[in-house]
């Protein structure tokens, strides 16, 4: 199973980069752009063929290491 | 005084806190490299600056796993002193023996300068050999500096002046003008409730000696012996 994994900062805490790449944009002309959020993705493998499982594994992984969920929320996706 | 300082891969500030300790403060010093689980001996352990692990991920959150760092949460449950300076600061947010997180720079730059912080609290551990409200001017390194928490936790903070450090202008007025890095409430250092985890952003290791211009990072060192110096006069009564 492949697990996908998103990180973004939380909605709400300041994203420097997400600025910063907003502004260039802007000064690119599009001026229509707003709010831009930079993020992490990250993909695995698991040797998990119990979906069920599976997801509370990458649920921990999120918590324990891969977010830290005071400033970061996570989603993921599995697939077969 | 016997103090550790532990070594993680990436570390890069160690030797120059074994410096200070060893040569200019002429204690003892003993380098503990991450894999180690003992901190047996010690009186006091120091997590110094550098890019532990590369930075990959997040600053400090790998590091925070090292086999060492168990160790270091049971020295701290026993309420020896650990000091965290810069990426022994973010290891330490990280382990969760400090609260809150450390964001990016709000400028984005890596910031390498002097600044000025205030002493919010002088009746620590690590603070002692200051008057309260004294300016100190010790160099920040940092991309990573910008400290956030939630409001209820820094309300907490707030509440029992666990905020050690704040950066100020160097007439020592806390406004958002002298913070380097956009952090909440310029707050530079913070310690544990229990009081003997610090953790902060500047590098006192850096300005110890004369011939280096500035001798302000020596308080912090010179405190945490007076405070080690005081507590074995106490216990041999």
């Amino acid at each position: 199973m492949k697990a996908k994994i998103h990180v973004t900062l939380k909605s709400g805490i300041l994203d420097p980069q997400g600025k910063a790449i907003e502004h260039a944009l802007d000064s690119l002309g599009f001026k229509h752009v707003a709010n831009v959020r930079v993020g992490k993705y990250m993909e695995l493998d698991l040797q998990e063929a119990d979906r069920a499982k599976a997801e509370v594994a990458v649920k921990s992984m999120c918590e324990k290491l891969l977010a830290n969920t005071i400033i970061e929320d996570y989603r993921y996706e599995l697939t077969a | 005084m016997n103090v550790g300082v532990l070594v993680f891969p990436g570390s890069n500030c160690d030797h120059d806190c074994a410096h200070v300790l060893k040569d200019v403060l002429g204690q003892n010093v003993t380098m503990v490299w991450h894999k180690e689980s003992s901190l047996a001996g010690l009186d006091a352990v120091i997590l110094p600056g550098g890019f532990s692990y590369g930075d990959y991920l997040r600053t400090g959150a790998i590091a925070r796993f090292s086999p060492v760092m168990q160790a270091v949460q049971q020295f701290a449950a026993e309420g020896k002193l650990v000091l965290g300076i810069c990426n022994g600061f973010q290891i330490l947010l990280e382990a969760g023996l400090l609260p809150g997180a450390m964001l990016r720079n709000k400028s984005l730059y890596f910031i390498c300068r002097e600044t000025y912080v205030k002493v919010e609290n002088a009746a620590t551990p690590f603070t002692n050999a200051c008057k309260p409200g004294q300016v100190l001017k010790i160099p920040i390194a940092h991309a990573d500096g910008n400290y956030y928490t939630d409001p209820v936790t820094l309300g907490g903070l707030q509440a029992n002046a666990q905020v050690v450090f704040r950066y100020c202008t160097v007439d020592g007025k806390v406004v958002p003008g002298a913070c380097p890095n956009g952090s909440l409430d310029n707050i530079a250092g913070i310690r544990s409730a229990q009081g003997n985890v610090l953790g902060m952003m500047p590098h006192p290791e850096r300005c110890v000696e004369t011939m280096l211009g500035n001798e302000d990072g020596r308080h912090i060192f010179q405190s945490m012996l007076s405070f080690l110096e005081q507590k074995k006069v106490a216990e041999v009564r």
